[in-house]
């Protein structure tokens, strides 16, 4: 027996591959989980290129405006997976009643935060690769084809995801399951204001400035300059990774403060309702 | 507070909107030693249990495991520590092999299929190693589970309730690896049970918790000759229905 005290390294990637491995294989081992992953999805992306064929069928500015739905849509899926896929890991600690062997194991907040972001990656590639096979061969749409533009895009629309998800875990831990629905519905909250399919100059002008606090926003502005108008706005993309930090980093000190208010009230060994 | 004890509490207490769990307990446990949370339904036990893993913070008061500060300084610890609990769950899809490799894992355990398969063997988890913990019987669970708080050779192990749902000889058995653990490890066990027989057997020093008070703290031995009882169950009854106050307010 060693004499005390030890410590252990502050961060490791041991760790963070021993959660990896857990959802791994619980991925693995349940089909309708994977099948989840790639269905509404797959829904979405029939639906709006249908759309998209219907209104290209006109001419000029609407046609082209058209073309943006597709991208749109594809790109709200991956704000929205990419968060539920942060999400739905986290639950499933809460559903198996796992939380208190986690927290009680050496596995520490940040190393558990960077598990549940490269599991919403893993389930991202799993569920979105083949919506944008199809997004290609029925409709034309490469999302490949938006060239470096579409690491812009992708990296600060999973930033919001990974915000939204670290809120929702932070509010899992103090409120239990309870909390649940928000986990399937905040993203939804920004929605509107995030102008997905439509220009931020649709907006009552007194609304404009809430929108543009949202890092979606940014990237769907983006998306319509380099469809419609064939220019990359850099500047668009630089505002969005500012407001991401800000949120990111609020996020992960709001998810800190719960999970300290969730020891204090005695919650994390009784996670339930 | 001795700086030896492995675990130390001092006047902790624990409040949780207005109902008081932990009513300022003291105790201290040496190294190697293997004590009992004796106490009925609500007495304070697995509160006290979540302060000693830093899973609840104390209202006031201080507790320590390993000299590190709970649970202010427990990522010093928390690798040399394990529990087992019926309030938490191992993933019930996961198999049993997967579930001990993701701990192995978080506790940083080296060669990891090499200690599951000595676990496995003292265990006797081969048969269902490959099955889903979720199908298993929970006998076998608690086995697992049992297996699970050792993996990591802990210096500090937290049993709540460990043979509760058990079959006698399945208990026993159970009782019998961990009796062997603590002496091959030297290893410092707090035990929280409503089985006397298990603390009978187990364990060296029992702590009598009341209402989140420590109604009495000694060897088991001591305990029954000063209750003038023969088994723990009838001093833990006397305890529970505050006979022995009503005994010495009568004399």
């Amino acid at each position: 027996m060693s004499a005390y005290p030890q410590t252990q390294v502050s961060f490791s990637p041991h760790r963070i591959g021993a959660m990896v491995l857990r959802y791994w294989y619980l991925l693995r081992s349940s089909w309708p989980r994977v099948v989840e992953l790639i269905y509404w999805p797959m829904v979405q992306v029939l639906t709006w290129g249908l759309i998209q064929i219907y209104v290209a069928q006109h001419s000029g500015f609407f046609a082209r405006a058209g073309a943006t739905l597709i991208g749109a849509m594809l790109l709200w899926e991956i704000l929205f997976r990419g968060q539920l896929g942060f999400s739905i890991s986290f639950l499933e600690e809460m559903w198996a009643r796992n939380l208190g062997n986690l927290m009680m194991s050496p596995l520490r907040p940040a190393e558990f935060v960077a598990a549940l972001m490269v599991m919403s990656l893993l389930r991202l590639v799993i569920g979105m690769v083949p919506v944008f096979i199809v997004a290609l061969a029925f409709f034309g749409f490469n999302v490949y084809q938006l060239g470096f533009a579409f690491v812009f895009f992708f990296v600060n629309l999973i930033l919001t995801s990974w915000s939204i998800g670290i809120l929702v875990s932070g509010l899992l831990l103090r409120h239990g399951l309870g909390a649940e629905s928000l986990a399937w519905t905040l993203a939804f909250l920004i929605l509107p204001l995030s102008c997905v399919y439509y220009p931020v100059s649709v907006l009552p002008e007194w609304l404009q400035p809430f929108s543009w606090l949202l890092p979606p926003t940014y990237v769907f502005e983006g998306l319509r300059a380099l469809v419609i108008d064939r220019v990359f706005r850099a500047d668009l993309m630089l505002g969005a990774l500012a407001l991401n930090s800000v949120y990111f980093a609020a996020a992960a000190f709001a998810f800190l403060r719960l999970l300290e208010s969730a020891r204090r009230q005695g919650t994390l060994m009784q996670t339930g309702e | 507070m001795s700086p030896r004890a492995a675990i130390s509490a001092d006047q902790l207490v624990k409040v949780f909107k207005g109902t008081t769990a932990v009513a300022g307990i003291s105790f201290q446990l040496p190294p190697g030693s293997i004590t009992a949370l004796l106490g009925g339904n609500g007495a304070g036990k697995t509160t006290t249990i979540a302060m000693i893993m830093g899973l609840t913070v104390p209202t006031s008061g201080t507790v320590s495991v390993l000299g590190a500060q709970m649970p202010q300084q427990r990522y010093q610890v928390l690798h040399r520590m394990n529990f087992e609990s019926p309030y938490v769950d191992m993933p019930m899809r996961l198999t049993v092999r997967q579930n001990l490799k993701v701990f192995a894992g978080l506790y940083g355990v080296e060669d990891p299929d090499a200690r599951i398969a000595t676990l496995a063997d003292e265990f006797d988890l081969k048969d269902f190693i490959d099955r889903p913990t979720g199908k298993l019987s929970s006998g076998q669970k608690t086995r697992v589970s049992v297996a699970k708080s050792l993996l990591n050779h802990p210096e500090v192990l937290l049993l709540d309730e460990p043979t509760a749902s058990l079959d006698p000889d399945t208990a026993d058995w159970v009782r019998g690896r961990l009796e062997r653990y603590r002496a091959v490890s030297g290893a410092t066990v707090l035990l929280a049970s409503h089985n006397m027989t298990e603390v009978e057997r187990l364990c060296e020093r029992v702590i009598m918790l009341k209402r989140g008070r420590i109604e009495d703290d000694d060897s088991p031995g001591r305990l029954l000759a000063r209750y003038g009882r023969d088994t723990l169950e009838e001093v833990f009854l006397d305890v529970a229905r505050g006979r022995r106050e009503a005994r010495e307010a009568a004399q």
